[in-house]
């Protein structure tokens, strides 16, 4: 049973009428393995997140959990898939209308014979592990930073202790001390609560930290992955040029020189 | 093109949609009756819906018994018949005018505000939050107005009848110089109990149509900000229509049963 991938994906794709984002995505992620997935801006990656999730359904392809395919769960079946992960929206994502503690406390509070007190508690840990002091806890998210912001919703998504974490660009809007706390913080909760995680970032530093191993998304596909060890020598152009950062090469940008 | 071609994709865009509300206020009633249920959430909406709607709903049928009084005195005292007036006032407040008048001002409120909340929410995806923090967004956001609507809005139509019955009274009594004691003894005279319970379910209708006009354009909403305001426009107007159309179909169910 080792040997069965945590999160499979074969062959998905994904359109939005006649724009293709996804045209036939293969993935594999062990159990306990943290992945990053790497790639350009709008190649799909926050959509790839979805289709796992259950909140976009592909057009065609499997999504296994387990080695359970999930693409065609309904009800009752997809809220039990959907509990088993827990997600740092890119945008964070946070419920204005709640305090910022009972944010964090959302899915622990739930949860059977867990008084208010308890949760506020956890909360209260959750926060500090992610450099927050307790009484952000009683301020609702409008009222602060960007990158407060982040970190609450990161706080929100690994509170409940989920077996598999998304992180969508954790450390954009961070600075890069903060930055540095949070890969930190990823990697503990991989390590230490054995979560298996996939995280999205255009920041190479933080994937270099967090990562297991690195798959590059370009137009629908993964076109590299390899242990991070092997990114800096891929021999792929595309690779290439995205972790350096360069204008040139085979990646264009659809953009008109002025 | 074609005319009939475009009729005909017309009317099958019609259905498509009808269909889709149908699902979604299907879904939405179903998790209104099976458990886990959001008390909190649902004490909110009351006091929302309810309490919060008092003074529109209050002074909106206040000014609709005045007017009514002095109309109905305009026609009446051509012909000598000024004593059906208190009669008049009250069935018309009962039967009809409270509830609609109630209705299309809890709809411009309510319905609005529904829709631009939930669009937010939606947008901002919240709403996805939601279903990756092990709780059912139709039970959570969509339960709770549904059922606080339809049994508010009744609650509310009730005390808009008796304020709708006292601005009669007091334009009689002031203004067109009626015997205050005879004004209330012939209010009463022919009024029966079904000219009451009759106005009451048009209210828990509306209160339905309402919510769950609000609910469904804020639920599917897209696009940023402008979208929401489209959800919120089309709620509004969507609830009003539907309401004036239900009016007159349960008043004709009601005629009938007579
Ligand atoms: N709900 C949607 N409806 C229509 N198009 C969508 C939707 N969600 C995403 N897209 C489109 O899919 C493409 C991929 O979006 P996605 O959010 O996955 O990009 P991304 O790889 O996460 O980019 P970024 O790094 O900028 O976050 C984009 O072109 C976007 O316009
Ligand atoms: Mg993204």
């Amino acid at each position: 049973m080792t040997d069965v991938p945590k999160i499979e994906l074969r062959g998905v794709t994904k359109s939005f009428d006649d724009k293709h984002v996804l045209r036939g995505m293969d993935l594999k992620v062990a159990r306990g393995e943290s992945v990053v997935i790497i790639g350009g801006s709008g190649t799909g990656k926050s959509v790839t997140l979805k289709c796992i999730l259950g909140l976009l359904r592909p057009d065609d392809g499997a999504i296994k959990i387990d080695g359970q395919d999930t693409t065609r769960l309904r009800g009752a079946q997809l809220d039990a898939h959907q509990a088993k992960f827990g997600m740092l929206f890119q945008g964070g994502a946070l419920f204005d209308s709640l305090p910022v503690w009972r944010n964090v406390a959302f899915k622990v509070a739930q949860q059977p014979g867990v008084s208010r007190k308890e949760a506020k508690r956890i909360a209260v840990d959750v926060l500090a592990s992610v450099g927050l002091s307790p009484d952000v806890g009683d301020i609702h998210p409008a009222e602060l930073s960007g990158g407060m912001q982040k970190r609450v919703a990161l706080a929100r998504a690994i509170a409940a202790k989920p077996e598999i974490i998304f992180f969508d660009e954790p450390t954009t809007g961070l600075d890069p001390i903060m930055a540095d706390v949070i890969n930190e913080l990823i990697v503990k909760c991989v390590r230490e609560v054995g979560a298996t995680a996939i995280s999205i970032t255009h920041d190479m530093a933080s994937a270099r930290k967090i990562a297991d191993r690195i798959a590059m998304l370009y137009e629908g596909r993964i076109i590299w992955q390899g242990s991070k060890k092997e990114i800096d020598n891929s021999g792929n152009p595309y690779v290439d040029q995205f972790i350096h950062g360069r204008a040139e090469g085979p990646i264009k940008m659809q953009v008109r020189k002025l | 093109m074609n005319p009939l071609a475009i009729i005909g994709r017309a009317f099958l865009e019609f259905l498509a949609v009808v269909g889709r509300l149908v699902e979604f206020a299907a879904n939405g009633v179903r998790h209104c009756f099976t458990p886990p249920f959001y008390i909190r959430q649902t004490a909110k909406q009351f006091l929302d819906i309810g309490y919060y709607s008092l003074p529109v709903v209050g002074l909106t049928t206040l000014f609709t018994g005045m007017v009514l009084a002095l109309q109905s005195h305009t026609g009446f005292s051509r012909f000598d018949a000024e004593t059906a007036i208190p009669t008049v006032v009250v069935l018309s407040i009962t039967r009809e005018l409270g509830p609609v008048m109630a209705g299309l001002m809890v709809a411009g409120r309510i319905g609005a505000s529904i829709a631009a909340e939930l669009g937010t929410m939606r947008v901002t995806e919240q709403i996805d939050a939601l279903t990756t923090l092990s709780t059912n967004p139709f039970k959570y956001l969509i339960a709770p107005r549904l059922i606080a609507g339809t049994l508010m809005l009744p609650l509310l139509v009730l005390v808009g009848d008796v304020v709708g019955v006292f601005g009669g009274f007091l334009v009689s009594v002031y203004e067109l110089n009626f015997n205050a004691a005879n004004y209330v003894s012939q209010t009463w005279q022919y009024l029966e109990r079904s000219d009451v319970t009759s106005g009451l379910w048009k209210a828990a209708a509306f209160g339905f149509v309402i919510t769950l006009m609000g609910c469904y354009h804020g639920f599917n909403s897209k696009g940023g900000a402008q979208g929401v305001g489209k959800a919120t426009t089309n709620a509004v107007v969507s609830a009003s229509i539907l309401i004036l159309f239900a009016n007159y179909m349960l008043t004709g169910l009601f005629f009938a049963g007579k």
